[in-house]
């Protein structure tokens, strides 16, 4: 075992890259559990946006374009899962397995032209001046552009929730969407935008593996990244800071556990690759916070 | 698409059948159940090149159905059980870890032959076959001793299984021997296909100093993130991945199993199939070795392709002793052979290597 091999810095720098994808998906899927709206599609949304994203920038020639496609063409296919529970109200938890279901065989669908060709480079920024602090420069600020519009996303929504009007209508609509109803919100209205963000920072995850991370459409290549967002959003308590530690502590878990094998450490990758799960739930037990927006996966109709 | 694939050829089998029996010129349908997407590029994308082979081949004479994306599990018993209800006379199982599933199926339908790639349980009615993948492995790895700088090889494996063990070892054995000094880095990813982790491993090892990876899992991610280093030198795996090339992919070990699918289809139709192990390798082609491209400098493609010649007429096996075990005990003498029999079922790296195999 040699464990000088592996330098903390790359370790931490490749952490926040890692965890990238899941804290895009994730933090949309927070919104919309926030607005009581439980949507198990963000894989099927993350592989549309993948694909969606990889044709756009390809066509274009333009990573920034094909972010922007990938947000769109998950907000639309999140849509097709707003009109159904929205409007037609179909049970949540099967449509939302329906949709991951639909995006796959979807994205498979588009994609089939696009294998084998490279996508567009989008270069990691060296931003100037703080990326050359020692130590903390190439871990924080050498990284390409979506992990700072990911960390952005967090903390804008952090203060939306916290601090602006819409986000206390949201959250009222989430925690009890008959009260919000009275008081004379559009229901409906605020859980179809919260579901069109979703959608759309799902999509952000699946393009940043088609464009940044493999950087190529395979299909299936989101391979379960949609189900972890979906699992560090309980373990976040539908907390946004929380959500970042969670996305942090997955991704580091996966890096470290890859760091540890290449420089031959004898634990075994079993225990490394269940230690997330396990922090959740210790998480969950100790903290004791996990309470979930009232109205989670409830359908609301105005007759009722 | 790939259900109504196989719900139209199942339609269409049923539908000839019915017709044309009377004449006994039935098509003979050929199921497929692959372990990842047809679009992966690498094992999956090769064993459709084959059924398209198979389709091409024989026309109207056969009608093949597949099934993508089959996790290795109970969930194959069904969808291999659902193929044979529909008619299927012959089904290729394509991965390692379809194999008991295989055999439970196949005693509930003996008049169906099965095909398992990769497998070591046989019955009456299952066949198994696989590649002498390590040929192409001890090629790749010695290249890749020569070409490395930092003496740091980077390997990442999928499952700790006999055949990913065998490629390690034929990979360590023949870098070693062209370079004394080369060190391997083993990273088990625990899947077959998973772009995103296959990259990241990727990047893992090139930060601790790799500066040539191989691999044994499916996508062409590693390919992608040896690309953006820059000087990270990959070769293709199952597939040629010559989007990479000439650099950083600078060869590659290709899967072909066209012609044992139309060999074994063309039995089934004479009704001469039986059950039987087939492990071919370089010299009867169904390991090719892509093109070594002129990032490789010429005297080290000049002895890998002598080294290519001479285990395709077998005049030189990739296990040949001297080779101790990892702890040290002798495993073959000076100048001895290793037998199929080890080789299958390979649990133990060979002296060098330091890591040690997941249990």
């Amino acid at each position: 075992m040699d464990l000088s091999s592996i330098n903390p810095i790359l370790l931490l720098a490749s952490l926040m890259v890692a965890a990238t994808p899941i804290l895009l998906a994730a933090i949309g899927e927070l919104v919309v559990e926030r607005a009581g709206v439980l949507n198990l599609g963000v894989e099927g949304m993350m592989i549309t946006g993948a694909v969606c994203g990889f044709v756009v920038a390809v066509a274009t020639n333009s990573p920034w374009l094909g972010f922007i496609g990938a947000a769109v063409g998950g907000a639309l296919i999140s849509m097709i899962f707003g009109f159904l529970t929205q409007f037609l109200l179909s049970n949540q938890v099967a449509t939302g397995l329906a949709l991951t279901l639909f995006g796959l065989g979807l994205s498979a669908l588009m994609g089939q032209g696009y294998i084998g060709i490279k996508a567009p480079a989008f270069p990691d920024w060296h931003i100037p001046v703080l990326g050359d602090i020692p130590i903390i420069g190439p871990i924080v600020f050498q990284h390409d552009p979506m992990v700072y519009v990911g960390l952005a996303l967090v903390a804008a929504v952090w203060a939306f929730l916290r601090y602006s009007r819409a986000g206390l209508i949201l959250r009222a609509v989430g925690e009890n969407h008959e009260a919000a109803h009275a008081l004379g919100y559009h229901v409906v209205r605020v859980r179809m935008l919260a579901l069109m963000f979703g959608g759309a920072c799902a999509g952000l995850g699946g393009a940043y593996l088609s464009l940044v991370r493999v950087p190529q459409w395979t299909e299936g290549m989101t391979a379960g990244a949609g189900w972890i967002a979906l699992a560090i959003v309980v373990f976040a308590s539908w907390r946004p800071g929380r959500l970042l530690l969670g996305a942090y502590l997955f991704g580091g878990v996966t890096v470290l556990q890859l760091n540890l094998q290449a420089a031959g450490a004898a634990i075994a990758v079993e225990y490394l690759s269940m230690a997330p799960y396990l922090a959740t739930i210790a998480v969950l037990v100790i903290m004791r916070a996990g309470r979930a927006p009232g109205s989670l996966g409830q359908s609301f109709h105005a007759s009722r | 698409m790939t259900m109504k694939k196989l719900l139209a050829g199942a339609t269409l089998a049923l539908g000839l059948a019915t017709g044309a029996a009377a004449d006994g010129h039935e098509p003979t349908t050929v199921g497929f159940v692959y372990v990842g997407p047809i679009g992966d590029g690498g094992w999956t994308y090769e064993h459709n090149k084959g059924r398209l082979a198979v389709e091409e081949h024989f026309g109207d004479a056969v009608e093949t159905v597949f099934v993508e994306s089959v996790p290795e599990g109970p969930d194959a018993e069904r969808v291999m059980t659902q193929m044979a209800l529909q008619g299927a006379d012959l089904i290729f199982t394509t991965s390692f870890g379809y194999m008991d599933q295989t055999i439970n199926v196949a005693a509930q339908f003996p008049d169906v032959k099965f095909e398992h790639a990769t497998g070591y349980k046989r019955a009456d009615n299952v066949s198994t076959y696989s590649a002498r993948f390590y040929e192409g492995r001890a090629v790749q790895g010695h290249i890749a001793g020569q070409m490395t700088e930092s003496n740091i090889i980077g390997y990442i494996a999928s499952y700790p299984i006999p055949e990913v063990i065998r490629g390690i070892n034929a990979a360590y054995l023949h870098a070693k021997e062209v370079n004394p000094d080369v060190e391997f880095r083993i990273i088990w990813a625990y899947t077959w296909f998973d772009p995103a982790k296959e990259a990241e491993a990727a990047n893992v090892l090139i930060e601790q100093g790799a500066d040539v990876i191989l691999q044994h899992t499916d996508s062409t991610a590693p390919q992608a993130a040896a690309q953006a280093a820059g000087n990270v030198v990959t070769f293709g795996q199952a597939s040629d991945m010559a989007e990479f090339a000439p650099f950083p992919r600078v060869s590659s070990i290709i899967d072909d199993w066209a012609p044992y699918y139309i060999a074994r289809t063309q039995a089934v139709i004479d009704g001469t199939w039986e059950s039987k192990d087939t492990w071919d390798g370089i010299g009867p082609g169904m390991v090719g070795i892509g093109e070594i491209t002129d990032a490789v400098p010429a005297d080290i493609k000049a002895s890998a392709e002598a080294l290519v010649e001479r285990l395709r007429t077998g005049e030189y096996h990739a296990f040949t002793g001297p080779i101790n075990r990892q702890d040290g005990s002798v495993w073959l003498a000076d100048g001895e052979i290793a037998d199929d029999g080890t080789l299958a079922g390979m649990n133990f790296y060979v002296e060098g290597l330091t890591a040690e195999i997941p249990q």
